[in-house]
């Protein structure tokens, strides 16, 4: 069966709206953790048919979204060094530096290639020899293992022209730093899919024992994130605050060893900076010392000015679910989609960008 | 030397001898009419149809430059025909320049040719006029096609933009996001085993169907760069109408529809090459969507929305689950997603 009929059934859909509107009388404020969900969200309209009670936010799992700018201006940077083609996702082309985007360095020359995996980074690295190809590392756990498995197969072929700026993030410690900072006041957690195909549920017992949190990892079809709705709706009535799962096809409670035993085998954690929540201790991966050939920030000189939050943006607090995004005095003024200020709007599944294209519930009703 | 010869060189575009046999060798045998193939400096034409003229051109540049379903000389000639078309007009003459890079496969632009002709046929226009440039390797990518077109709308046809009216049915030819799939697919050099086809054709034919449908034509459009999510907006920015339409109601083709899961692509944004987008007065639809399914290029066609007064100039989508939000202009090239 196609899945688009199976898990985007009108009628299956309704009967859980109808379920979550009869659990959702009370108020709950619920967070999406990850940015492919919230793209889900918005593009099947789905807060439009969720009650005004149950309110999500968007949460830092939007890897463009907390890349810092220094990072991105280190990107600018990486892509003006001759000899330098810089392999990268589409979603960083856009996003703009302190003076400067990949997108327009390319348009004065540079070299940079829109990639759809690390792989294909690696193949550019065997067809350009004369050049240094640079992968752009950035992604969550579900991102790092293919990483590492490029690394390992570009020593496996002695490729000694290609590099990656490690920028991967941990979600775990970003949840921990944001939940025991205090300021959520969250009724529960919709977790990554996608991430917790690599580390598993079990990692988010901690939250839901240290923080009391109800915690329900969902899929990304519509079905799949009602029903995670649903499901944390009715842990909070139970008064349960456990981890459960709504994606049981993808996920499972260890997840994949494998993927985590390539991301060990050449990254350890470090300290990293987050756009909107700052630096967070032992939220990023850096390469060990045996694979220290293959990291760009040794090889390249990448160094930057410390960058400053630009005047009026709110990202930090949006990110905390203190601010709508709609009451950023930014918003929609001098911040869109085509013209980005903060992080929020920067990438297209940041909270800010999703509400701007796809529009607020009230604006749709 | 055999091999050498089959290449385009720079004295194909001197003027001299090689630029003759360019021309009578390549361009004349394929397109005849007997105002080109004077070779003046321009054709004369009379034009016997009554009604006011058309013209419009615009420049094509692809890669690869063969694909599925279509090549850049279908494509150069099926864009034109389309923009006419959707002026209400009936197409009847195009001009066709080549910018062409040196050493360019002769066979290759033997095959472009042959498929422009043979669009030209499909579509009823004839090519009147050309020219020829050869430019230095590396100054263009393989080959540049500019056409220009000449049409004629028939007395009583008023469409634009600008014309939606509230109250208006919102049709759409045929499925979505078809051609803009199969180049991103070819370009990625992704080797899916994909049965994706480019649907670049001329869509006059289909546009005479719906005039002849007796339906109040307000507004056409063909949803190509940008696709259908781009030509709704423009429609309902003109016009100053809000426009509400059905995900569901939108044939998307499974293959289309699974490319597009696999790149993170929404297949609203992608480009088309044969379909179109109309607006009538909502007591037409019924008469207007028989005239579209009645042609062979648009079998598939739907009713997907109204134009009404609310939210002007805004798309409202209502998706497949019930959900609603705004459907919003493309942002720029369509990129891969990360996770």
């Amino acid at each position: 069966m196609d899945h688009r009929t199976e898990y985007q059934d009108q009628e299956l859909c309704a009967g859980l709206v109808d379920k979550i509107r009869t659990l959702g009388r009370s108020p709950a404020r619920l967070m999406e953790v990850c940015g492919t969900h919230t793209m889900s969200i918005a593009r099947h309209g789905l807060k439009y048919l969720l009650p005004p009670t149950v309110r999500l936010l968007s949460g830092p799992g939007c890897p463009v979204c907390v890349t810092s700018q220094e990072d991105i201006d280190r990107f600018v940077k990486l892509a003006g060094l001759p000899g330098v083609t810089v392999a990268t996702f589409g979603d960083l082309l856009r996003v703009p530096g302190t003076k400067s985007s990949l997108e327009r360095e390319r348009a004065k020359g540079a070299d940079v290639r829109v990639v759809g995996s690390v792989m294909d980074g690696l193949d550019l690295a065997r067809d350009l020899p004369g050049q240094e190809v640079v992968f752009l590392g950035v992604g969550f756990e579900t991102t790092a293992p293919t990483v590492a498995a490029a690394v390992l197969e570009a020593q496996r072929l002695q490729l000694t022209n290609f590099s990656v700026l490690a920028l991967h993030k941990l979600i775990m410690p970003a949840l921990k730093s944001l939940l025991g900072a205090g300021r959520l006041n969250l009724d529960g957690l919709l977790c990554p899919g996608h991430v917790s195909v690599v580390i598993g549920s079990a990692a988010y017992r901690p939250l839901a024992l240290e923080f009391g949190l109800p915690c329900v990892v969902a899929g990304f079809e519509p079905a799949d994130i009602l029903q995670g709705v649903l499901m944390l709706l009715a842990q909070k009535e139970e008064g349960r605050a456990q981890v459960e799962v709504a994606y049981r096809r993808a996920v499972k409670p260890k997840g994949n060893a494998t993927a985590r035993e390539l991301m060990d085998q050449v990254f350890r954690p470090a300290p990293a900076l987050w756009r909107g929540l700052g630096p967070i201790r032992a939220s990023g991966l850096e390469f060990k010392e045996s694979w220290a050939g293959f990291d760009a920030a040794r090889r390249f000189d990448l160094e930057v000015e410390e960058a400053e939050t630009p005047p009026g943006c709110l990202c930090g607090q949006v990110l905390l679910g203190e601010v709508e995004p709609a009451d950023c005095p930014l918003f929609g003024r001098g911040c869109t989609p085509s013209n980005p200020v903060g992080p929020c709007m920067v990438s297209g599944e940041g909270t800010c960008a999703a509400l701007h294209r796809y529009g607020r519930p009230e604006e749709l009703r | 030397m055999k091999q050498a010869s089959r290449l385009i060189l720079l004295d194909h575009g001197a003027g001299g001898r090689l630029s003759r046999e360019l021309v009578e060798g390549l361009i004349l045998p394929r397109f005849g009419h007997r105002a080109l193939a004077r070779l003046d400096d321009s054709a004369v034409l009379d034009l016997a149809a009554q009604g006011r003229v058309a013209l419009t051109t615009d420049s094509y540049t692809v890669t690869p430059l063969f694909f599925p379903g279509g090549d850049i000389g279908r494509l150069a000639v099926c864009g034109t025909v389309n923009d006419l078309a959707m002026a209400g007009a009936r197409p009847l003459y195009l001009t066709l320049a080549l910018i062409i890079e040196e050493g360019l496969d002769l066979a290759e632009l033997e095959r472009a040719l042959d498929s422009a002709r043979e669009a030209a046929r499909e579509a009823g226009v004839e090519v009147v006029a050309g020219d020829t440039k050869v430019v230095p390797r590396g100054a263009a990518d393989k080959l540049f096609i500019n056409t220009a077109g000449l049409g004629v709308v028939p007395p009583g046809v008023e469409v634009s933009s600008a014309k939606a009216r509230p109250g208006d049915a919102v049709l759409l030819s045929g499925s979505v996001g078809d051609h803009g799939l199969t180049i991103l697919t070819q370009r990625a050099g992704t080797r899916l085993d994909s049965s994706l086809r480019s649907d670049t054709a001329p869509l006059a034919g289909l546009v005479e169907a719906l005039i002849a449908s007796g339906a109040e034509l307000h507004s056409l459009r063909d949803p190509t760069r940008g696709g259908l999510a781009a030509t709704l907006n423009e429609i309902a920015l003109s016009s100053g109408v809000g426009l509400s339409v059905k995900e569901g109601a939108i044939p998307v083709k499974a293959e289309v529809e699974a490319a597009c899961e696999l790149f993170g692509l929404d297949p609203l944004f992608q480009a088309n090459e044969g379909k179109l987008v109309a607006l009538v007065r909502g007591d037409g639809a019924e008469r207007a969507l028989a005239a579209l399914r009645g042609h062979p290029l648009g079998q598939e066609a739907a009713i997907i929305g109204r134009a009404g007064e609310e939210r002007p100039g805004r798309v409202i989508l209502e998706t497949r689950v019930g959900g609603r939000r705004f459907l919003d202009l493309p942002a720029g090239e369509p990129t891969v997603r990360i996770c």
